[in-house]
């Protein structure tokens, strides 16, 4: 039997790698030329070199930024993927109620990030918002354009309420995929419900959590829109994440070297972390694999 | 192009990864890469280990920007080094 060899198929990616090199590699390559140049207009640029990196890498604002923007990240990854999962467990499985409750879970994710932005914003208003008015009733003094804690807790929230179902989703797709004879397996070994979760449910879902790990990250890693509106990045610059502070300095002051260097910087951390993040967990599923 | 601003040295940079990646090609067309483990706590192929280095050497240069006052290229020559080790023993 002969195998044909027949690379044409590489042929259909030459549309992707087109779209790529103009979405993409352009614009970055055009921002790693801005961020060595000191740019006043079409014709008139000055070679800085590397002086934009120093500057931005040993600016306290920037820095302070990015430890919020991490504390921030892993903060909602902390609390979304655990609730996600639990609430994909909880979902019904069948019938009229799973189509209701797919419903019901996704309705957050089909809200523009400006609204969602703004809801939170009235709802944690204290004389007419919902959640503000609540909790200042009850005694709290709670003021999220006053109060960092209270802005810190109310962003966190609006995240969790917004993305949570997107990992729940995910979950629940991957929950569905498990063949019913794994379950009839566990039931004949007696398996407890815990043992049900930790040893078949959690080792199915691990390719979709990988996926939902990674866009949760790099979305809150990014996140602009939500706070903007909610905080304005205040009280004081207390929640001011990365990409707020360079958008600041872009548009509002127009450096457009600063802002690309920083921009090169911030790209780098993601491309980073989101590698480790995907090596990590395809590593351990590699061993289990190996092991079984 | 003229809103792209090119520069000398960015194009040179952006033509050497486009070599880079060429040749790594060719490499791999006539002799494909087996993924091994190295001194790297995870088995990585020859395109592994190069997208690491990259990486890493990037993380090299801006470490070297914001601590110390030392010239650029001097964190290019660490990165060389590096990448060289990597890519033989990594």
């Amino acid at each position: 039997m002969n195998k044909i060899e027949n690379n044409k198929a590489w042929f259909f990616v030459i549309p992707v790698f087109v779209v790529v090199a103009f979405s993409a590699v352009i614009p970055l390559m055009t921002v790693v030329n801005y961020s060595v140049q000191d740019i006043f207009g079409v014709n008139s640029a000055f070679w800085t070199g590397t002086e934009w990196y120093r500057e931005m890498l040993r600016n306290p604002d920037l820095q302070a930024a990015l430890l919020r923007q991490f504390a921030f990240s892993f903060a909602i990854l902390a609390i979304e993927v655990p609730l996600g999962i639990g609430i994909a467990l909880l979902m019904p499985k069948k019938g009229w109620a799973a189509s209701a409750a797919l419903v019901l879970v996704a309705m957050p994710l089909l809200i523009p990030l400006n609204v969602v932005g703004t809801i939170w914003q009235i709802l944690a208003r204290t004389d007419i918002g919902l959640l503000g008015w609540a909790l200042s009733e009850s005694g709290v003094d709670y003021n999220i354009n006053a109060n960092a804690v209270d802005a810190w807790f109310t962003i966190i929230l609006m995240d969790v309420w917004h993305w949570t179902p997107l990992i729940a989703l995910l979950s629940y797709s991957g929950l569905r995929a498990i063949p019913d004879a794994y379950y009839q397996a566990a039931r004949i070994d007696r398996a407890s419900r815990w043992a049900v979760f930790r040893y078949i449910q959690l080792p199915k879902l691990t390719n979709v959590l990988v996926i939902g790990v990674l866009l949760r990250f790099m979305d809150s890693f990014m996140i602009y829109a939500e706070p903007f509106v909610l905080t304005g990045g205040g009280p004081g610059s207390s929640t001011t994440f990365l990409s707020q502070a360079l958008t600041t300095m872009a548009v509002a002051q127009f450096d457009l070297g600063p802002a690309a260097a920083f921009s090169i910087i911030y790209f780098l951390i993601i491309l980073a972390v989101s590698w480790v993040f995907y090596t990590a967990i395809m590593t351990l599923q590699k061993d289990k694999s190996a092991q079984q | 192009m003229s809103w792209m601003h090119w520069t000398g040295p960015t194009a040179g940079f952006f033509i050497s990864i486009a070599l880079i990646l060429t040749g790594m090609t060719v490499w791999q067309y006539f002799s494909p890469s087996i993924e091994r483990k190295g001194f790297l706590p995870i088995s990585t192929t020859r395109g592994d280990r190069l997208f690491i280095g990259l990486l890493t050497s990037a993380f090299i240069h801006l470490a070297f920007i914001g601590v110390t006052e030392l010239h650029v290229l001097v964190a290019t020559a660490v990165s060389a080094v590096w990448m060289v080790i990597l890519m033989r023993w990594g």
